[in-house]
């Protein structure tokens, strides 16, 4: 059990860096093979840690098709439906790529997919911004307790929670190392995803 | 945060980063083909207005729209203030009619204050213009515009205005934009000096956080940003200087005293300008000339503002922001 960084002695790594990597390989060609060599593909990561994913699924995806990929973020903060319940959160950068969205293929790209409400966001957000041909969504875990009836079109890991447990993702470019950490929640209650 | 903004003053170096950076992505839904967000649906905001104004009364009611939020426009010309109505009375109508926030724009220095402590609403209190007192809107908009374009849109996120040198010259004496400004630009670490003739520096300026010069000339030449002042008449019952021309020839700037700026340094003026008094047109058209971008960073700045105080449970809070450098 690793617990050097991690105060929560309990969080356990359910996935490390060469199966995140494995992981996103896989999404890249499933991306491929849906939408038929991804040529009207744009990726839309959501902050902070979907992007950084978003930038690692468009590299390995103009590996594949050896052709620049599209990517973006979207930041959906002043979308969220639970805006009146805390203070107002910093914003984070939303930025669509040159050529728009329009008629495009839009995947977004977070790390969980929890409750569902991000992506309902998320929705709402690309709604202001223009009108994808079809819009798919790819995380690299999917932890259950939906709240709302969105489902994901790549999922990295299945992984089957209890609303007692956080699920915690760390990738190189914000935390250092690449991990999926598994733990039991804190105390302190209004812990949101 | 606090619930009101009165003062630039009241803001800390972090609160005023937080808006600072909070602008720089709302300046962005201005590029979007749908220029609006769902942040402030079913708020109701007031720009209660008892002084004439344009730049800021439509630059609020800009932003306020831009966040759908409800605007109510009230003008003191054609309301119940011209029938005698008290401002106490105006606020407990506005308070009965289930107002969020209230935006407002005083003759009387301290009318935002009295507003905001007074107990007569609840609502948030937003400082448009005080007068002689504090504009904190359009200081906070005039650091945006200078941290834009002295540091870099996308290099100032996070950043403060740390030993950038900025002068104001003009009728200090009358000028709340200059005394938010010194305020504002004092608590992100510029330093400022003043520049205007003895008789419009108002008594106690040597206790404020800045330095006072009379000569023009030997400050352009060390300064990033130079910011012109109005020369208010009609807040004048004196004779302040002996005539327009000699005022103009000592404090107005025109191209010659530009080039003695460095290149980088930019000129700014708060509107509405007088040409040919304090700028001259060749200035005031030039590309270092930020006027017209100050009117577009004003709205993006007042929709941080009302964001950051009206967006959620209560206004955002800085200190509990560990660093998250997003």
């Amino acid at each position: 059990m690793d617990k050097q960084q991690d105060q929560r002695s309990e969080a356990r790594p359910v996935l490390e860096g060469p199966d995140i990597a494995r992981v996103l390989t896989r999404i890249a060609h499933e991306i491929v093979e849906r939408a038929k060599g991804a040529d009207d593909v744009v990726l839309l990561g959501i902050p902070t840690r979907g992007v950084f994913l978003a930038r690692r699924l468009a590299d390995k995806l103009e590996q594949i098709t050896e052709r620049k990929m599209p990517v973006g973020s979207l930041d959906i903060t002043m979308y969220r439906d639970d805006l009146r319940m805390h203070p107002p959160r910093a914003l984070a950068r939303t930025e669509i790529p040159g050529d728009g969205i329009d008629g495009r293929l839009v995947v977004l790209v977070d790390d969980v997919l929890f409750s569902g409400r991000t992506i309902r966001a998320a929705l709402d957000a690309l709604n202001d911004i223009g009108r994808p041909r079809a819009v798919q969504l790819a995380v690299l875990v999917d932890r259950g307790h939906r709240e709302l009836p969105i489902r994901a079109d790549y999922v990295g890991k299945n992984l089957p929670t209890s609303l007692r447990e956080t699920v915690k993702v760390q990738l190189a470019e914000e935390d250092g190392r690449d991990t999926v950490l598994l733990g039991a929640k804190p105390d302190t209650p209004g812990a949101h995803p | 945060m606090q619930r009101h903004l009165i003062s630039a003053a009241d803001l800390t170096r972090d609160d005023a980063v937080l808006i600072l950076d909070t602008a720089e992505e709302m300046a962005r839904v201005a590029d979007r083909p749908i220029k609006k967000l769902p942040t402030l649906r079913g708020r109701t905001v007031v720009n209660l207005f008892f002084e004439d104004s344009t730049r800021t009364r439509i630059s609020f009611e800009a932003a306020e729209k831009r966040l759908s939020a409800d605007v109510i426009n009230f003008t003191a010309k054609g309301s119940s203030v011209s029938k005698g109505e008290s401002l106490k009375d105006t606020a407990q109508t506005l308070e009965a009619m289930g107002v969020d926030a209230v935006v407002i724009r005083h003759g009387a220095s301290g009318a935002p204050y009295r507003l905001a402590t007074s107990g007569w609403i609840d609502a948030h209190v937003i400082n448009a213009g005080d007068g002689t007192h504090q504009h904190p809107t359009q200081a906070l908009l005039d650091a945006f515009t200078m941290r834009r374009r002295l540091v870099g849109p996308d290099a100032g996120l996070g950043k403060d205005l740390d030993g950038r040198r900025v002068t104001l010259v003009g009728d200090i004496l009358h000028s709340r934009v200059a005394r938010s400004n010194v305020d504002l630009l004092h608590t992100l670490g510029a330093e400022v000096t003043l520049v205007a003739p003895p008789t419009l520096l108002p008594v106690g300026v040597e206790t404020w956080p800045c330095e006072v010069s009379y000569d023009l000339d030997s400050t352009l030449t060390k300064s990033d940003a130079v910011m012109l002042l109005r020369v208010q008449r009609e807040r004048m019952n004196a004779a302040f200087f002996p005539t327009e021309r000699e005022y103009s020839r000592r404090y107005g700037l025109d191209g010659d005293r530009m080039a003695k700026m460095p290149d980088h340094a930019i000129v700014m003026h708060p509107g509405p300008m007088v040409r040919g008094m304090e700028i001259t047109a060749e200035v005031a058209d030039s590309g270092r000339c930020t006027v017209v971008e100050q009117v577009t960073n004003g709205v993006s700045v007042r929709m941080a503002v009302l964001y950051l105080l009206l967006g959620g449970a209560e206004p955002a809070v800085t200190h509990a922001r560990p660093t998250e450098e997003k």
